[in-house]
């Protein structure tokens, strides 16, 4: 059922997008209006989450250790995966940012005669970082589609990237990255039957969108060529503030840049916040040092105890009996 | 039930889900999977909330009138109190990295304990009661309406989570079931939902001092059985001391250690350790119990029973404090105390009266590790060991959950083992260390009732048992954990049968050569120890 839903909305979105861009009256609202709302959208809905996170404290300090404490001096500490200092912290979120490093460790468990054998599970880990990477670098490559000089950084990245010299124009690797990447995504949370046990519309949803986008892109530039000078003066356009939509763009331009907008729209009120929220988990993001220095809790408040002086007037008769020293005799 | 069925039929599991979806599938609550409810008067003992008569197995829990209310609110109190929660609630993408990560699901094949499953349970809740996509699209946006079904559900299913966070270990996130079972269980437990072997230790830790009521007397007397049993092994009477104002040292540990078999061994160790150093301590009967049950019903029960660590320490006067071997006691103790019932400005920093080792990692807390104390001594040659008396053991060690992936107490009691041990194994690499798994009776769930589930959560160690076993002729289970005492021979007994459980201090006591001892033919538990019978004291 989730597959279905998703797999419909993307191609109603495709639909819709044809029909606007097809319609030279309405591809001033697919090319313009929609994606300056959906970015407003985005920025607007990505701050207000992560200010929403930030505004619940973080009562106590628990790291996941995932390695040996700073102890006695001739104990070797896993300064990283154990961090007692700030610096290994942001080692750590650096390492979990960007390679992943929890989903490094993934394993798999099997059984086998009535033994649980574990094996190497790199698979996920591998996908799931080709996916991101190259998502990430094509972003950055539009970056050229949008300003006037092209920085340097951008065209490095972009002759990097096409540096396999196939065909013209150049193909990219990162393309071949991302389709690859998030077809194995979406393809393993169908045909592994846990991951489709555990996944909702809302996890075929965006890998359906990003397949979409990136199809979109693909074609766009290798197959139905758009008139490229026209495609920078609008993104020139949306970026300078002084929209414009020239003559002649072909419908498939609209239906890509109709997609991102409904992805940075969509954003903030997905999962797809573990972009932020990754920074701001508290089993990561703290040092390990809960019994060296004391972690304050904002809302820490009095809480009813039973004191000393009630637990020995309770007792006090049988204590003395036991030679168990009193406060009162 | 697990008394009927075989080792052989329980590794039976089938790892593959059913297809019906999980929130078509009304939960099945089965005989030996779960804990008797909390008897309303030990709940009004400790002034908890909604305390009634119910039965799991009765269609009607009887939840109070204003039931969804509560629980929601509850909710909306700590996703803004608690920004794990809210940020856990929101960004898992269900990537499956967790998945056969759980001792529970690995043992059940139950696939709502997959931790993934299991927090969705609650988020599920979350999406469709606080989210406005859930409340608009409701199944579509993966929400769902909170109804005493799902409250069963949820029952049933935090109380098969040990809190062990090997999940939170792979989750690219760190997202932490166990942050999410504990706020959980807070939220069932405001319902008056609680297990009573939970429920029950709560209330008699509160007033009497430790989780099994023993009263000052008893506690006193049962330590003092233990001093006879060390006479008769060792040939020497010891005479600790009990709520000894001026000691400089107060030692706290769990109960379990006072009243159990194997636990009691252990503790024998202790009381031999510290007359081996001469150590200035005292015992106390108000503070007898360092394991908090507490945790495991509500982070504020977790505070009132953790007072008392502080409040003796500061009435009689001690420098700093020194923990004996337990699991969620260390978690406890290094995460939560100091920010529950800290600053302990009234102690010093720790400092090691017999090596002068300053105790750097517990400056704040002012309380050390018991390992890391007994690490320290045997590494400045301060204990007289004869390795050889542990001979006849074949030891491997099981890291217990809270003090690997919630401290990193990793190396300490290797050290430590390896040095009044010479025969020493490793379990494989992916069950040990920050990779370990849970005995399967972890937070509260080591109860007789839940045999099954016991057995069937402790199969991924057991398993790593008889792996070792079967390879290096393994016998004895090592552990610094009074719950893994309790829980583990049972384990042992139905899965890996010859393999003995025995804490870290316990094999120190046995190796320790005790000034003025008498022949040492018999180990703690008034065993022989091989080829000594005859021989005299070597």
């Amino acid at each position: 059922m989730g597959i279905t839903v998703s797999l419909g909305a993307v191609l109603a979105i495709v639909f819709v997008a044809l029909i606007g861009g097809s319609t030279p009256g309405l591809q001033y609202v697919f090319g313009v209006f929609l994606p300056y709302v959906a970015f407003a959208v985005f920025l607007v809905g990505f701050a207000y989450r992560v200010i929403n996170w930030g505004r619940s404290p973080v009562p106590f300090r628990i790291p996941t250790t995932a390695g040996q404490e700073y102890s006695l001096p001739w104990i070797k500490q896993a300064k990283i995966d154990n961090p007692s200092t700030l610096w290994g912290v942001l080692i750590r979120m650096a390492l979990e940012i960007l390679v992943f490093r929890s989903l490094f460790r993934n394993t798999k468990a099997e059984l086998r005669s009535g033994h649980i054998v574990f094996g190497p599970a790199k698979w996920l880990w591998l996908g799931a970082l080709a996916f991101h990477w190259s998502f990430l670098i094509i972003a950055i490559r539009h970056v050229r589609l949008f300003v006037e000089p092209i920085p340097a950084v951008v065209q490095a990245l972009d002759t990097v990237d096409g540096m396999l010299q196939i065909g013209a124009p150049a193909l990219y690797i990162t393309d071949l990255l991302l389709v690859a990447s998030v077809t194995f995504l979406f393809v393993r949370r169908v045909v592994i039957p846990r991951m489709r046990y555990i996944s909702l519309p809302a996890d075929y949803f965006p890998l359906l969108l990003i397949f979409a986008i990136a199809t979109t892109g693909i074609l766009m530039r290798y197959f139905i060529r758009v008139d490229i000078v026209g495609v920078k003066t609008i993104l020139v356009g949306l970026s300078t503030f002084h929209p414009t939509i020239p003559e002649g763009i072909g419908a498939i331009f609209f239906v890509h840049i109709t997609l991102v907008a409904v992805l940075m729209a969509y954003f903030p009120f997905s999962k797809l916040m573990h972009m932020g929220g990754v920074f701001l988990s508290p089993t990561r993001n703290l040092i390990n040092n809960s019994r060296m220095k004391r972690h304050v809790n904002p809302w820490n408040y009095p809480v009813k105890v039973h004191t000393y002086e009630a637990y020995e007037n309770e007792f006090r008769e049988q204590m003395k009996e036991a030679g168990i020293p009193v406060e009162r005799e | 039930m697990a008394k009927e069925s075989t080792p052989k039929e329980m590794q039976r599991i089938d790892y593959n889900p059913p297809t019906k979806g999980w929130m078509d599938t009304p939960v099945n609550i089965k005989p030996g999977m779960y804990c008797y409810p909390a008897k309303p008067e030990k709940i009004e003992d400790v002034g908890m909330p909604n305390p009634h008569k119910w039965s799991v197995t009765d269609e009607d829990w009887h939840l109070p009138a204003d039931w969804k209310e509560t629980f929601l609110e509850g909710m909306r109190d700590r996703l803004q109190k608690h920004r794990s929660f809210k940020i856990f609630m929101d960004i898992c993408v269900r990537c499956g990295a967790c998945a056969d990560k759980c001792h529970f699901f690995l043992g059940t094949g139950d696939p709502k304990n997959m931790p993934v499953v299991r927090a969705e349970l609650l988020r599920s809740v979350y999406r469709g009661e606080f989210t406005k996509a859930g409340r608009i699209l409701g199944r579509l946006a993966g929400g769902r309406k909170l109804t005493p079904e799902v409250i069963k559900e949820l029952w049933y299913y935090f109380f098969q989570c040990t809190e062990c966070r090997r999940c939170s270990l792979f989750c690219p996130y760190g997202i932490d079931t166990a942050e999410i079972t504990i706020i959980g269980r807070e939220l069932l437990n405001l319902l008056g939902l609680n297990i009573n072997w939970i429920q029950e230790p709560v209330s008699n830790c509160y007033r009497i001092g430790n989780h099994l009521g023993l009263q000052p007397r008893t506690y006193k007397e049962n330590i003092e059985f233990l001093l006879d049993d060390i006479e008769t092994y060792v040939g020497i009477r010891i005479n600790p001391t009990f709520n000894r104002k001026g000691a400089e040292i107060l030692f706290a540990t769990p109960s379990g250690d006072v009243f159990a078999d194997p636990g009691i061994y252990t503790l024998m160790g202790y009381l031999m350790l510290f007359e081996h150093i001469g150590l200035d301590y005292t015992w106390s009967t108000y503070c007898s119990e360092t394991g908090n049950f507490g945790f495991f019903t509500s982070l504020e029960m977790a505070k009132r029973l953790n007072y008392k660590i502080y409040a003796e320490a500061k009435r009689l006067g001690v420098k700093w404090i020194l923990g004996g071997e337990c699991g969620h006691m260390w978690r406890v103790i290094h995460q939560y105390m100091d920010t529950f019932n800290g600053p302990a400005d009234f102690l010093e920093e720790p400092v090691s009266p017999i090596t002068g080792t300053k105790f750097e990692n517990a400056k704040s807390t002012k309380m050390v590790h018991i390992t890391e104390f007994t690490a320290d001594l045997i590494r400045h040659g301060k204990l007289k060991l004869d390795k050889s008396r542990n001979d006849h053991l074949r030891v491997t060690f099981h890291d217990s959950c809270n003090p690997s992936r919630a401290m990193g107490l990793l190396e300490e009691p290797r050290y430590v083992i390896k040095s009044v041990c010479n025969h020493f194994y490793e379990m494989p690499e992916n069950t040990i260390r920050e990779q370990t798994f849970c005995c399967g009776s972890g937070a509260g769930l080591n109860a007789s009732e839940n045999m099954e589930l016991r057995l069937r959560g402790g199969f991924p160690r057991a398993n790593a048992v008889r792996h070792v076993h079967e390879k290096y002729g393994v016998n004895t289970l090592a552990c610094v954990c009074a719950i893994d005492r309790a829980a583990l021979p049972a384990l042992m007994n139905y899965w890996v049968p010859g393999v003995t459980v025995a804490g870290v201090t316990e094999l120190v006591a046995n190796a320790l050569i005790m000034e003025g001892e008498g022949p040492r033919t018999k180990n703690l538990r008034g065993e022989d120890i091989p080829g000594r019978e005859e021989a005299g004291n070597v």
